[in-house]
């Protein structure tokens, strides 16, 4: 058994699903890291060293992506054939765009009056809206199994997030 | 049950042998080592009762050099040939000691300093290693090392965790050179945080604030159930003690050469400090450290100075003054402190404890900076100057194997700085974002742009900056035996592996056709093998050693561990193997023990890597029962107290 042929839900022995409970993956992490961290092998033989080494590592890339939302969800749908594809699929519906520069505007117009309240105003509302997204991506890959649909979701997400840490 | 008799992987092969391991803190201005004896850590002192060795070496043209207090004597009147802070030279180049201020001549080299000492060239490396094997030494006479088989089994080194790879790579190799066993490279601050933790078993978030003489750390842990997490870290790794001591003798200068008129700006002091005969500077900066010392318990002091040339330096300095001179170095730390809380997304109130670390946190203004920005009085139970080495030597007495019931934990630190690589236009490309934790591994794909491409060039770099000229240049990768290819049709996927001593290492495949590209890497800071090799053949030669029995005997002490390994892996998990691959191991087990009752120290490490190889698959079967078991709770019952 290789390290990098589990899943990273398997390698924690958590379902396959959008839906975490985060105390949970924190505890198998730590279980799994005890096991496996190289610092249990410190004396063993060069094999035992590195494979110790190669799986620590992938517990720690498994739980890189599982603890974050946005990841974890662009994980799944891979996994289900609807690869992200960031940087070559910029096709995002219209509505959304009218959104996205509706935002821009109503944040230049907050800076530019230096209007504190404003930029807040603003800020709860995106982060209302990645709110909605995360929901709406946790029911396209736990509930309607439409993993194109969660593949979009993602791509909205990362734009929320990019502007969420601009505010 | 099978899965209960899996044997406990970190357990020495015999539990009532006792194997000795210890702690060591290579520090900027003294070093120390500790051992856990009786189940106490505590500092191994020297035959004086002192616990701190100097960090200083002093060569002589036909003489073995002179390490510690001894050394120390000869700062001011031999300061070319007395090698002080060298640990702020491990890993650099000539333009970043530029600005030091530093009495010794530098061979003009590319690549880390050399220095021009009586006994030749010095790489800061070999500096180190003198220092490392006194300390060696200490620890051996002190645990009778040599009654028991093997000797010194390895040694926890602590490094600053914003040492980045070169300065880490560079403390390995000091180790290897002064023949120890490296078990890990651990942080400072973990370090710490590992010594105050177990005390006071307490869960939380943790700060560890850690001002040494020539670097600054700060880290943020997070204790769970038995898990040490570091989950951010900052610093600066060319600020410390002595930064504030030359900021005084700065001052000092001035005041003696304008007679206590108003005095001139920094820039000048220093000019007016490179200008000084280098005795002169030395004198000038211990000087200033005395009364810093002086200054944490007296509002005032006096210092007097007669300079080579006849100038004397006769001036009162008060608490206040020092303060003020030292203000921007105090706030340049608390920066540190405040990003480091921002990248770990916690607000200062969020910390349950801060843990003050190294000499210089005795200065009052550090403790009261330190209190004021966390709103709550520093920890300073554990002396501050120990602490590391404490801590040290209580992992590196877990790492070694000597785990008594119900003491258990697991220390997860990161990465300092972001891992990158120099992508067209000289921009940088990061691989490996800071504050990931370590070990880990991250791939990245090439292709060729010109037809029939053999070789290919990687330069790697570290750092946050965008533009490849403000980050720190680690490497240059040449990769070499690509299959000639159209343009962009080969797939060369490099890997880049940290591992959990938070050293880069990277390998290459050409994933279309499968073949290895040989990676050769040219460290921009660091030594290359035939460095390290003629360093050890020359540190042999000097201490009348021979290098061919120390390798024969490293080589069969190997051996000896794989085998055991081998055989108490196969006593406990067999029925993870069929009958040809049961029968092969114990027959590669048999050869390898033969060869190695053998005298040639390279058929014995052949043999050991046979048998690694061979055992691969059976210790990833291994490893996939032990997550299932560690899954089901049923060996984890420590941490999950």
């Amino acid at each position: 058994m290789d390290a990098h042929s589990k899943s990273h839900f398997a390698l924690f022995g958590l379902p396959e699903r959008f839906a975490l409970d985060p105390d949970a993956l924190e505890a198998a992490y730590r279980r799994v890291q005890a096991a496996v961290h190289p610092d249990r092998f410190a004396t063993a033989g060069d094999t035992e060293r590195r494979i110790a080494m190669q799986w620590a590592a992938q517990a720690n890339e498994a739980h890189s992506v599982l603890r974050d939302p946005a990841r974890r969800a662009a994980y799944l749908a891979e996994r289900r054939g609807a690869a992200i594809q960031a940087e070559s699929n910029t096709a995002m519906p219209a509505d959304f765009l009218a959104l996205q520069m509706q935002w821009h505007e109503a944040l230049d117009d907050a800076r530019d009056a230096g209007d504190p309240a404003a930029v807040a105003a603003l800020r709860a509302q995106v982060a209302a809206e990645r709110d909605a997204t995360l929901e709406r991506i946790a029911r396209a890959l736990d509930v309607e199994g439409d993993a194109p649909a969660a593949a979009q979701g993602v791509r909205k997400l990362m734009f929320v997030e990019r502007l969420l840490a601009d505010l | 049950m099978a899965l209960l008799q899996i044997s406990e992987p970190g357990m020495a092969p015999e539990p009532h042998q006792r194997t000795l391991a210890v702690g060591i803190d290579l520090g900027t201005t003294n070093s120390l080592v500790a051992a856990v004896r009786s189940g106490t850590p505590e500092v191994i002192l020297d035959e004086a009762g002192r616990p701190l060795l100097p960090s200083v070496v002093r060569y002589f043209p036909n003489a073995a050099p002179l390490v510690g207090n001894d050394a120390l004597h000869s700062a001011s009147s031999d300061p070319v040939n007395t090698i002080v802070s060298v640990k702020r030279l491990m890993g650099r180049g000539r333009a970043d000691v530029a600005s030091m201020h530093l009495p010794y001549r530098f061979a003009d080299a590319p690549g880390m300093v050399r220095l021009e000492t009586a006994a030749g060239q010095k790489s800061p490396v070999e500096v180190s290693a003198e220092i490392l094997r006194v300390l060696r030494r200490r620890a051996e006479a002190a645990l009778g090392a040599d009654e028991v088989d093997g000797g010194l089994a390895g040694a926890v080194i602590t490094v600053p965790a914003y040492f980045d790879d070169a300065q880490r790579q560079a403390t390995k190799d000091a180790a290897a050179l002064a023949g120890l066993n490296v078990l890990r490279l651990i942080n400072e601050p973990t370090a710490a945080a590992l010594a105050y933790g177990l005390d006071n078993a307490s869960e939380g978030i943790y700060a560890v604030y850690d001002l040494g003489g020539g670097t600054f750390d700060v880290s943020i842990l997070r204790m769970t159930k038995g898990v040490f997490e570091v989950i951010a870290t900052g610093g600066d790794s060319a600020l410390g003690g002595d930064d504030f001591d030359r900021a005084l003798a700065g001052w000092l200068l001035a005041q003696a050469a304008d007679g206590g008129e108003r005095g001139p700006g920094r820039r000048d002091a220093d000019q007016w400090m490179s200008a000084l005969p280098p005795g002169d500077r030395r004198a000038l900066q211990t000087a200033a450290r005395q009364a810093k010392e002086a200054l944490s318990d007296a509002p005032r002091v006096q210092v007097d100075l007669a300079l080579s040339d006849g100038r004397g330096v006769s001036q009162s300095v008060s608490r206040e003054d020092f303060e003020r001179l030292t203000q921007a170095l105090l706030e340049r730390t608390l920066n540190a402190v405040r990003n480091a809380l921002r990248d770990a997304r916690l607000a200062p109130a969020d910390v349950q404890g801060v843990v003050m670390v190294g000499g210089s946190t005795r200065m009052p203004q550090v403790q009261r900076a330190v209190g004021g920005l966390f709103g709550r009085p520093p920890l300073n139970n554990l002396d501050p100057d120990e602490v590391v080495a404490l801590g040290a030597a209580i992992q590196a007495n877990l790492l070694a194997g000597n785990r008594a019931a119900g003491d258990d934990w697991l220390l997860l630190d990161v990465i300092p700085l972001s891992l990158g690589l120099e992508t067209m236009g000289g921009l940088v490309e990061k691989v490996v974002p800071r504050n990931s934790t370590i070990p880990i591994v991250r791939a990245q794909e090439f292709t060729t742009f010109k037809e029939g491409q053999t070789a290919m060039a990687i330069h790697v770099v570290q750092g946050e900056r965008e533009l490849v000229s403000d980050c720190r240049s680690l490497a240059r990768f040449e990769l070499r035996g690509i299959p000639p290819m159209a343009a962009g049709a080969a797939r060369i996927r490099v890997v880049f592996q940290v591992d959990a001593d938070g050293l880069l290492s990277v390998t290459a495949r050409e994933q279309s056709t499968g073949v290895e590209a040989t990676v050769a890497v040219k460290p921009s800071y660091g030594l290359s093998d035939d460095d390290i090799a003629r360093m050890l053949r020359e540190s042999f030669d000097a201490a009348g050693e021979d290098m061919q029995l120390r390798a024969l005997r490293e080589q069969q002490v190997e051996a000896d561990r794989m085998i055991v390994a081998t055989r108490n892996a196969v006593a406990a998990d067999g029925d993870l193997l069929d009958e040809d691959e049961r029968a092969r191991i114990e027959e590669q087990v048999l050869c390898l023990y033969k060869l190695s009752r053998g005298d040639d120290h390279s058929t014995i490490k052949a043999g050991v890597e046979a048998l690694a190889r061979m055992t691969e698959p059976f210790a990833a079967r291994r490893m996939d029962r032990a997550i299932a078991a560690a899954l089901s709770g049923r060996r984890l019952d420590q941490l999950d107290r």
